[in-house]
């Protein structure tokens, strides 16, 4: 039993000196191969327990409402061979309205919101679905070369069921002019690949005089090829 | 039948991670009086041996008896304990866990499996901690074996379980690919 693995085709090179921070971080001595063994197999399960329903909306957590454009965002969770990963946990943060973080550090001058915090969690349902309610963020500048502008994304965090399906993405959306520019979505090499991280405009799961909707389907690692070729009987 | 569906690419976790994945507590896997709770602490620094204020690392173990609580472990799951931590770094780089020893796994030596997340990481790097007093077991194990062994020490925490990460440059920790 092992889980798939990148053969480079997915994820971003981890040094990729057009995003500069990654010059300082990034590795430089090529990545040793770990068979999965017990401890890969595994990893930390959560479970409609560890949140509250509550925290799947973002713009319920103060008096007043935030300011924004409110949209839904939703999609599953899936394996690289179809299968639903439910009952897994997902993190999702990002930048308020005007494209500003409620964090310490961001300097950036836009205006914070006070009825914004920007961060929300949920469970993946039975089925492998998952449902946010939030405010579409926006683009802010960020330093990293000259007029460097980020898409406006949200990240998500996600857990799987056992390590190799670890992910922290971004989620982008469709349209934006600033992802040919942005050196941290252009590092994943392939187009189409990359173009799986932007969300597609839903108009089915919009909520009529109320909220714009967004779909994002994730997939993690699956299965071993090898696993996948074996018959099995429904 | 299965469909074959592309892995959705992980993009860094950016600056302000904090916000969506900083809570109180959670680098404690155990409570300070569970019996053999011990204290794993460390820095995160980058190229130049400068603190890096902004990672988060994650770990995930076997109990003190070398058991998951996790169904997919074919010996059965133990439960009881959780296994995971979560610690970002201060402006020191420095972490800090509370956890317990992992017991020895089939044919490995006891060990931390170790996630770290930072803006300029384009995907989590992750390594392993073992421990410097199991010299037998650490001789036996295949993960070490399978490493360069001028690279090997950089995956044992000295005796007072100290465990640095260096990211990049001189004394770079091993990395491994999952």
């Amino acid at each position: 039993m092992g889980y798939q693995r990148d053969t480079g085709l997915v994820h971003a090179p981890h040094y990729s000196p057009e995003y500069r921070s990654s010059m300082l971080r990034a590795p430089s001595q090529p990545l040793v191969v770990l068979p999965h063994r017990l401890t890969e197999i595994t990893g930390p399960l959560f479970g409609e327990s560890d949140v509250r329903p509550e925290e799947s909306d973002l713009t319920t957590q103060h008096d007043g409402e935030p300011l924004g454009e409110r949209i839904v965002v939703h999609g599953s969770v899936r394996d690289g061979s179809g299968r639903p990963v439910p009952n897994t946990l997902l993190e999702l943060w990002q930048a308020n309205s005007a494209g500003r973080y409620q964090h310490q550090n961001d300097q950036h001058d836009a205006p914070l919101d006070p009825n914004f915090t920007g961060n929300g969690r949920c469970v993946t349902d039975a089925e492998g679905n998952y449902r946010f309610t939030t405010i579409r963020p926006g683009a802010y500048p960020w330093g990293n070369h000259h007029n460097a502008w980020r898409p406006a994304h949200l990240h998500f965090s996600v857990f799987g069921r056992a390590l190799p399906q670890r992910l922290v993405t971004q989620m982008y959306f469709p349209g934006d002019p600033l992802l040919d520019y942005d050196p941290i979505y252009q590092a994943v090499r392939e187009p189409k690949v990359r173009q799986r991280m932007i969300s597609s405009f839903d108009l089915e799961s919009t909520v009529p005089g109320w909220a714009l909707a967004f779909n994002f389907d994730i997939v993690l690692a699956g299965p071993e090829a090898s696993l996948l070729e074996e018959p099995h009987v429904d | 039948m299965s469909t074959e569906l592309g892995l959705t690419p992980a993009q860094t976790v950016g600056p302000y991670y904090s916000i969506g994945m900083t809570r109180p507590g959670t680098e404690f896997v155990v409570p300070a009086d569970h019996p053999g709770a011990i204290t794993i602490s460390g820095r995160v620094l980058d190229v130049n041996g400068d603190p890096v204020p902004d990672a988060t690392l994650e770990i995930w173990q076997a109990d003190a008896d070398g058991r998951f609580d996790h169904p997919d472990d074919p010996r059965g799951a133990v439960p009881g304990f959780s296994g995971f931590g979560r610690c970002g770094t201060d402006e020191d780089g420095r972490y800090e866990f509370r956890t317990v020893k992992p017991g020895a796994l089939p044919d490995q030596a006891p060990h931390i499996d170790v996630l770290v997340f930072a803006r300029g990481l384009m995907h989590w790097l992750a390594t392993r901690i073992y421990f410097a007093e199991e010299t037998s077991a650490n001789a036996g194990d295949p993960v070490l074996a399978s490493v360069d062994p001028d690279r090997r020490h950089t995956l044992i925490a000295t005796e007072d379980l100290r465990f640095d990460i260096r990211l990049r440059g001189d004394g770079e920790t091993v990395f491994f690919a999952l």
